[in-house]
């Protein structure tokens, strides 16, 4: 590893830290306003559907494999089959597809 | 130690879906043309995954340190966000040693699971449940830097949509049971979708195009749906 190689990754690490160390450290009041507490309740939601689409789509080697991963996936949550049956189902659908288109 | 194993096992699905990304990111360093040794020890410490594919590309096109600083800040600005609002999350009393060393392990995933939790979080429980995460996603760069050549590339593709089923499998049965949630959900699925096809909006980071994504959908929520602590 070269020192400018070294140089950026600790660059990269300290970087990623201290936005999450930050707050949760030095912030220690209780959020009273109904608007700031009602955003930190819908935030965990309206992440995971930022990070899932559309990348989901482009998350494999092919757009029919993903389409059906997700399809079979979203079948799957809607029977609350929990989250390690979903990811492997999800994966096992793509992958069998990846073979057909 | 109770607390620490059932966090253990909160977080073992982020485990499992963190290994193909990470995986798929150790591929990626090696097959660049860099030293082996350096996703995984890039993936202990970073503990991220857009930043890290962010800076070995920047790494690769010898960027300037400072590109690499602004490029980071920008993607990992979310985290500020993730971090406060888990401020409001874990026991008040948690001492700030204690809170340097569980804020490591805050991702997107661990993030969103751990809100998701009834009650507070104790330092034990939250120790567990960044610890399976992080040896995850150190273990996948590492499998990813060695064994490449030896698992199909068939798989490795497939492998690449497990983290997005963990993600439907929290998104989905929530909206279902809830109207609010769903409308938050639609609103940022929507908005991100926008950033995502209009060459417009490619001009702004990933991780700025996530923060604009997620508090459209939130705001949108907050100002239709007010929710009061006593009733979340």
């Amino acid at each position: 590893m070269s020192q400018y190689q070294f140089i950026c990754v600790l660059i990269m690490a300290v970087l990623t830290y201290l936005p999450r160390m930050l707050p949760l450290t030095f912030f220690r009041k209780d959020i009273e306003s109904t608007f700031i507490q009602s955003l930190l309740y819908y935030v965990p939601y309206a992440v995971l559907a930022a990070l899932t689409f559309p990348s989901v789509l482009y998350s494999t080697s092919s757009l029919p494999s993903a389409i059906a991963g997700c399809v079979v996936g979203i079948y799957f949550a809607y029977k609350n089959k929990g989250l390690v049956f979903v990811a492997l189902v999800t994966m096992m659908t793509s992958y069998i597809v990846s073979f057909i288109c | 130690m109770n607390e620490f194993i059932c966090g253990c096992k909160k977080s073992l699905p982020i485990a499992l879906g963190y290994f193909p990304v990470a995986f798929s990111f150790g591929v990626f360093v090696v097959s660049s043309g860099l030293p082996l040794g350096l996703a995984t020890f890039i993936s202990l410490t970073n503990l991220t995954s857009s930043g890290q594919f962010a800076g070995v590309s920047l790494m690769l096109s010898q960027a300037s340190y400072m590109e690499v600083a602004i490029t980071l800040l920008l993607i990992n600005a979310r985290y500020s966000l993730m971090s406060l609002s888990l401020s409001q999350k874990i026991d008040k009393t948690m001492s700030t040693v204690k809170r340097m060393i569980i804020s490591f392990g805050i991702t997107d995933e661990t993030f969103s699971l751990a809100s998701l939790q009834e009650g507070t979080l104790s330092f034990q429980f939250m120790l567990g449940f960044i610890l399976v995460p992080i040896v995850g996603w150190t273990l996948g760069a590492l499998c990813g830097e060695t064994l490449m050549n030896y698992l199909p590339v068939s798989l490795q593709n497939a492998m690449g949509i497990a983290l997005y089923g963990m993600f439907i499998a929290i998104i989905v049965p929530a909206s279902t049971n809830s109207r609010k949630i769903l409308e938050v959900v639609l609103v940022s699925a929507c908005v991100s979708v926008v950033f995502y096809y209009i060459p417009l909006f490619h001009v702004l980071s990933s991780g700025m195009k996530l923060i604009i994504s997620t508090l459209s959908g939130a705001i949108y929520g907050a100002i239709r749906y007010p929710v009061r602590k006593e009733h979340v």
